[in-house]
């Protein structure tokens, strides 16, 4: 494996290490200040215990996932050198706003959520929990914000004297995309929260340890979760729009789909056929079970419509509105329009050096006419700009399947829960529920393999390939460090878990034995 | 505004994040006293006293990277793509300081008490010295170069290179540790200080009051031949033509004609020093028990580090010389962010005062009362 494979690998495995815990801090911090807003409206000891104990699980979890957040920031700088410099002037400005905004509100009243109990008024407390759980919440948007930039470059232009980007309107950062993206990943938390507290809930009732705590705590989880859960299907069903408009080879990867055509079905489940290309009459699927019009309805809510596969995007073919065949530019045109780009730029910076104005405006003029095809320019072949066609339509599938099961099973849990003593008698909930856990983050660790994975071979949209976006290091080094990060997180995951089955175990934190209140 | 103002604006504000961070490290100054302590009670007061604020320092250190990355972009790219292997250990040694506080007591943690605290150490250590060597490159360069034609060459695209090294040759070159040792004991004087402040018990506020002492002898030892090899170092003169080609010319003792002509730095520097070296003395010298040193000591170290960022930014300084391409030197001038992203983000940090403010209140609150062995006793939250 090449530097770039090793940089892709070490930042896939932090920023997969990172969202182990961010959505739980997402929505765990909801929950924690639902249950204490509870506690000083009703004043019962019994929301303010088991404030308390989610509160307690919040902070583990917290603090691991700030170890693994900061070093995906710096990341940008010690593995993506050039990325840096090439779109930095516009990627910076979120992260630092980010960190001015968003990690200080965290940061400050965190302390105040753990240790200000008897230091300050119940309702400032309640305040900083809220400031802590907002806090959190902005700094998912502008991370989103980045991030969904990369999908969608937009605000900006090329400066050729500097060779870099330089942001010309911070307002169309938050594209459609962006919208879309960042509430699709809090509500994603919110689901995933709701989850995990049903889930340990019922192992409370599995032990028999405190039947109320366990029904109180699975009411507030149940409904943070259902409405994260739905807010995020409604997010998810946008955002598929956009990727159609924005990203149609990521949402043809996402499919397996090479050969479009109207109406267009959805392979509900299925395996892709690994020997297929774009340029090859190979079968697409050695299996599938497809839903007809379910691609066109879900790409363009419209289900005559036309969604184009890999191949017809490669060789530039489209179908308009009106159902007339149109060309779009074809992949091998690209790699020549971007060769042409770069050609245009070399020729301007000669221009400058010898203060050639005529030659400069000539060169700029070009180079503005095919800069929208600039990262092509790096390839030699159109193999090297198609995603991983695998590892994009599996994700999908096990993201979109998971979270179908997970809304069946928020309404399962509600209704349980409001029958009387019908969870308590039926065990096999009980386990259904806990065995359940887990399966959330698979769904929502899938539901970023889309996105990322979907987006090779580029890191921003058609300007620049991850290949060019690196910074100028050994391969020995990143690997070094890969493992390293590799040993170091799961260190860190070992004990993080411990101590949450520990914490869950203890029987002091559950200790309102006569507490019989539903 | 122009970009040359917003160039400036945007210096200044890196250059308070810098000092704010430096202040703040005296938690990692307290965390290098851990495997010290005489006693298990000693112990937990340090780490509850620290513990209780390792997160504004953890902060601090990500928004300077951060705004760093916004406003210099160029020397985000160039410094942490080439210097890997100094900031990814600054990186590591905070990975683990993240965890050790919420989980070195807690049941089931593994790997016992011990391992975190040793975890504490090492970034309390690490972190403190490594970072001072990131800063002092600011003044005596560092091994890379810049050529954005790069961008072209499809084979190797990067235009920010470094030595094959990868910032190993920083972390050895003497002058930079220097530095890096000043940070450390700066931060440990610092600490000692906080905790007389912090924490209500009269027998280890003697203690901590000597330790202040032997502590804050050797950073001023440290600090002022640091000073010394400043004042004496010769530097770069940048200056950018609007076509962003720049004229590099070494001029020597660079930063004490800085410091001549930048007269507001000077007296910043003067007042630093002299805030500290109050603060310290009156400190460990006091009839009674003074506990307000950390007020003047950070104080003073906030104006002492704003005036070395100035002088190293601007002026025309480069503030990252390169020392393998002079003219790939990089100053807030050729590195930093367009007029536009500068303006935007000028706009964002008319926050900056109300983040201040919360943090103040919220640090007022907190501390109104002081750590007691009591309290850890009792409290159902502690580290």
């Amino acid at each position: 494996m090449t530097v770039v494979d090793w940089s892709r690998w070490q930042f896939a495995l932090t920023a997969i290490y990172h969202w182990l815990f961010v959505p739980l801090t997402l929505g765990l911090s909801v929950i924690v200040a639902v249950m204490e807003s509870l506690y000083l409206k009703t004043k019962s000891e019994k929301w303010l215990a088991a404030t308390k104990f989610w509160m307690t699980l919040f902070g583990i979890n917290f603090a691991i996932g700030v170890a693994t957040g900061i070093i995906l920031e710096f990341e940008f700088g010690t593995n993506w050198s050039n990325y840096s410099w090439f779109v930095g002037d516009i990627f910076g400005a979120p992260l630092a706003i980010e960190g001015l905004i968003a990690f200080f509100m965290e940061a400050t009243f965190v302390a105040v959520m753990f240790f200000g109990w008897n230091k300050v008024s119940p309702r400032f407390h309640l305040v900083s929990t809220w400031l802590t759980a907002i806090g959190a919440s902005i700094s998912a948007l502008w991370i989103l914000v980045a991030n969904a930039w990369m999908q969608y470059p937009v605000g900006m232009e090329f400066d050729p004297a500097q060779m870099r980007n330089v942001m010309d309107n911070f307002w169309d950062l938050f594209s459609g995309i962006a919208v879309n993206k960042f509430f699709h990943a809090v509500f994603s938390g919110w689901a995933l929260a709701g989850v995990f507290v049903i889930g340990v809930s019922c192992w409370v009732l599995y032990k028999k340890r405190n039947e109320a705590f366990a029904i109180r705590s699975i009411k507030v989880g149940g409904w943070v979760g259902l409405i994260g859960l739905l807010l995020t299907m409604y997010t998810g069903d946008g955002s598929a729009v956009e990727v159609t408009k924005h990203q149609p080879m990521k949402l043809a990867a996402m499919e397996g789909l090479y050969k479009g055509s109207t109406g267009q079905s959805i392979v509900a489940m299925g395996i892709v056929n690994p020997d297929k290309r774009w340029d090859n009459d190979e079968d697409e699927y050695i299996f599938d079970i497809a839903l007809p019009y379910g691609l066109s309805i879900l790409a363009k809510h419209d289900p005559h419509a036309f969604v184009p596969g890999i191949a017809d995007i490669v060789n530039g073919i489209d179908v308009n509105e009106n159902g007339d065949t149109v060309n779009t530019v074809s992949y091998a045109e690209r790699i020549a329009l971007g060769k042409l780009s770069h050609e245009a730029l070399r020729r301007y910076d000669t221009a400058r050096a010898t203060h050639d104005q005529a030659g400069m405006e000539a060169a700029e003029k070009d180079l503005r006419q095919y800069y929208p095809y600039f990262g092509y320019g790096y390839f030699d072949s159109v193999d090297e700009a198609i995603p991983p066609v695998g590892v994009t339509f599996y994700s999908f599938r096990v993201m979109v399947i998971l979270g179908s099961y997970f809304l069946l099973f928020f309404i399962v849990a509600l209704f349980a829960v409001y029958k009387k003593d019908w969870l308590s008698r039926h065990k096999w909930m009980q386990v259904v529920a806990i065995v359940s856990v887990p399966f959330m983050w698979i769904c929502s660790e899938a539901g970023w393999m889309v996105a990322e994975v979907g987006r090779q071979p580029w890191t921003v949209q058609d300007l620049l390939p991850t290949k060019a976006a690196i910074s100028e290091i050994s391969s020995a080094s990143v690997i070094t460090t890969f493992w390293l990060f590799a040993l170091i997180f799961t260190v860190l995951l070992v004990a993080e878990v411990s101590i949450m089955f520990r914490q869950i175990s203890k029987k002091s934190q559950l200790n309102l034995e006569t507490d019989n209140a539903h | 505004m122009t970009l040359e103002y917003l160039q400036n604006y945007w210096w200044l504000l890196i250059s308070v994040l810098g000092a704010l961070l430096v202040f703040l490290l005296f938690v990692q100054g307290g965390q290098s006293m851990l495997l010290s302590a005489p006693t298990k009670e000693r112990k937990e007061l340090i780490v509850n006293s620290m513990g209780r604020k390792w997160e504004l320092t953890f902060t601090t250190l990500v928004v300077f990277g951060g705004a760093f990355f916004a406003s210099f972009p160029l020397f985000y790219s160039t410094s942490f793509g080439g210097a890997y292997w100094l900031w990814m250990l600054i990186l590591f040694s905070f990975i683990v300081q993240a965890v050790s506080y919420e989980y070195r007591n807690k049941p089931g943690n593994v790997y016992k008490t011990k391992t975190y605290d040793t975890f504490l150490f090492i970034n309390g250590c690490v972190g403190c010295i490594l970072l001072g060597v990131a800063v002092s490159m600011f003044f005596f360069g560092a091994e890379f170069t810049v050529r954005r034609g790069n961008l072209l060459d499809t084979g190797a695209p990067v235009i920010s290179q470094w030595a094959p090294t990868h910032g190993f040759e920083a972390i050895f070159n003497w002058k930079n540790l220097v530095l890096g040792v000043a940070v450390l004991f700066l931060a440990r004087m610092q600490a000692c200080l906080y905790m007389m402040n912090n924490i209500e018990d009269n027998e280890f506020f003697d203690r901590l009051r000597n330790k202040a002492l032997i502590n804050g002898g050797i950073f001023v030892v440290f600090f002022l031949l640091f000073l010394g090899l400043v004042l004496t170092a010769d530097g770069y003169t940048v200056t950018m033509n609007p076509d962003y080609t720049v004229n590099v010319s070494e001029t020597p003792f660079k930063y004490f004609h800085n410091y001549c002509q930048l007269w507001w730095a000077a007296v910043a520097l003067l007042l630093g020093v002299v805030l500290v070296l109050y603060g310290l003395l009156r400190s460990v010298f006091s009839k009674t028990r003074w506990t307000k040193g950390i007020w003047f000591t950070g104080l003073g170290t906030v104006l002492a580090v704003l005036s070395l960022f100035w002088v190293a930014g601007y002026n025309d300084t480069a503030f990252y010389p390169s020392l393998l391409d002079p003219a790939s030197s990089l100053s807030i001038r050729n590195a930093s962010s367009s007029e536009f992203t500068l303006k935007c983000m000028s706009y964002v940090s008319i926050v900056v005062p109300f983040v201040l403010a919360y943090i103040w209140y919220v640090w007022y609150s907190m501390d109104r009362k002081k750590l007691t062995e009591k309290e850890l006793q009792t409290t159902t939250h502690k580290y």
